[in-house]
């Protein structure tokens, strides 16, 4: 049981803290949100696909952007251009919007899956992703720490000399202290979903789909860095619905998917194996697979 | 002749922005008419009918919570794809997240339930085999399924819509008992018109919300 923190309602509470771990204030929970996640497709994408033709990514890092060699697209391609003398009805604008959402969705693999807002000049509308992730929340409340660091350096020289000046007896050293936040264990769980009608307008293929799999097994691989610790992904469910429109309520399917303790209520958890995740396949409505 | 449905809708957060106060998003205190109405056409909609929300029950406490995120603060500009198209290379066409990176904070709606009562009627574009019973059946046994063209969501994609139909005889969950004038609200995008935006005033009656039909004076252009 927790008590929440405000107690009028319409008082906003935050969930953001300078770079403490994000929680659900009222509940304690962890959060990462969807940009988070999909930041990380992206950077794998990046890693995995390299220059490779059709695997662009259009919010880049700009980190990147010194080993891109680029090499040249055939600006539009035969189909795209049957689409063009077919959509003769429709004004120049329209045309030229889906000739541009077109390329843009046949080079960037980001686009093609999460979608992008392609408007100023002409309004070439949006173009709306097949795939869509939410936030991901801890199954557990974590606890943040806030862990002191200290560097054995100054920033700067005039650090060090004031450093060295205000130094007593005790301690005369020009350490610069930190701070760290970390979560000691946290299991998180995030929903995502892939709309087939959407992947047939932005071409959203079967291989990106598999490509999009692997991403989301790898991705904390290749994303190590001194804030981060240790992440990775442990189990990816997949629900293949063998109709466009799908076979069955999203929430009965992620219902299915149940992550309970095994260690005692009392204890905090600290590794996965405190966890035990099990996947209910009874009575699963006809034309259903399930990949894990 | 309008045929009516009810569909309950929930989530953990949702974020139906206030078009006044948009670079840091502020959720209306209850999902707009146009919110419903994409929630609802995400399950079935064809060129031959318009949906039309009518009534709205707020199910639970309206709560806000706040926030923050890395968002970049550019769009894809069209001249620059254009000239990526004639050069024949996507050389300099990303955007750089770093460089256009902002921080911005979003007041969100948490923990919403709602059933959207709406009807629909049939357009100028309906064909001959264009019945009702036939879009309403669709509907109907879409949602009863949880089929969806797209996946619906509350205001912004990374919050889910979770749905499930209330079937025509059964009785309505209990809204909040709380009476609230939501104010100037927007109602809808005048899609078939200008693209201007439309608004009504909303109150809110023991947590019902009556959508006032858009030809109706009520709704202001």
């Amino acid at each position: 049981a927790h008590t929440p923190i405000n107690d009028d309602p319409r008082q906003p509470i935050r969930i953001h803290a300078g770079n403490l771990p994000r929680i659900d204030q009222e509940t304690q929970h962890g959060l990462v949100s969807d940009v988070s996640l999909k930041r990380k497709v992206r950077n794998y994408t990046e890693l995995a696909k390299g220059s490779e033709p059709g695997f662009r990514i259009y919010v880049q890092e700009s980190s990147v952007l010194n080993d891109r060699h680029r090499e040249a697209y055939v600006a539009l391609r035969p189909e795209d251009e049957k689409a063009k003398t077919a959509a003769k009805l429709n004004p120049k604008g329209d045309e030229e919007a889906r000739a541009l959402q077109a390329f843009m969705c046949g080079n960037f693999y980001d686009v093609r899956t999460f979608g992008a807002v392609m408007s100023t000049g002409i309004n070439c509308g949006q173009v709306r992703g097949p795939v869509q992730l939410t936030f991901a929340r801890s199954i557990d409340p974590i606890v943040p720490q806030e862990i002191s660091i200290t560097r054995m350096a100054a920033t700067n020289e005039k650090e060090k000399a004031a450093r060295e000046e205000g130094a007593d007896e005790e301690r005369h050293d020009n350490r610069t202290m930190g701070r760290k936040h970390i979560v000691p264990y946290g299991l998180y769980r995030a929903h995502g979903f892939v709309s087939a009608k959407l992947a047939e307008r932005t071409g959203f293929s079967e291989a990106d789909l598999d490509f999009l799999w692997e991403t989301l097994e790898q991705m904390f691989e290749h994303d190590r860095s001194a804030a981060r610790g240790e992440m990775t992904t442990r189990k990816l469910v997949v629900f293949r619905h063998d109709s466009a429109l799908g076979k069955a309520h999203a929430h009965d399917l992620f219902d299915r998917v149940r992550v309970a303790r095994r260690n005692g209520a009392g204890e905090a958890p600290r590794r996965f194996e405190d966890y035990e995740v099990t996947l209910d396949r009874a009575d699963l409505p006809a034309g259903h697979a399930i990949y894990c | 002749m309008t045929y009516g449905v009810k569909l309950r809708v929930g989530g953990d957060f949702a974020c139906f922005s206030r078009p006044e106060l948009k670079v840091e998003r502020v959720s209306y205190d209850v999902i707009t008419p146009s919110a419903a109405r994409g929630i609802i056409e995400a399950i079935h909609w064809k060129p031959a009918i318009r949906w039309i929300v009518r009534r709205i029950h707020v199910l639970k406490p309206i709560r806000f919570t706040s926030i923050r995120r890395n968002e970049v603060g550019q769009k894809a500009s069209v001249p620059v794809i254009r000239r990526a198209m004639k050069a024949g290379t996507t050389a300099g066409l990303g955007l750089v997240a770093d460089a256009h990176r902002q921080q911005r904070a979003a007041s969100v709606l948490v923990d919403v339930d709602y059933v959207i009562e709406a009807e629909f009627a049939m357009t100028a574009r309906a064909g001959p085999d264009d019945n009702p019973g036939k879009h309403l059946d669709s509907f109907n046994r879409r949602a009863r399924k949880g089929q969806c063209f797209h996946r619906p969501c509350l205001g912004a994609r990374e919050f889910d819509a979770r749905f499930r139909l209330v079937e025509p005889d059964e009785p309505l969950p209990a809204a909040i008992p709380e009476d609230r004038s939501l104010g100037l609200m927007l109602y809808d995008i005048d899609h078939d018109g200008d693209r201007s935006s439309l608004f009504f005033r909303a109150e809110m009656r023991q947590g019902v919300i009556e959508v006032p039909h858009p030809d109706s004076p009520e709704v202001l252009r």
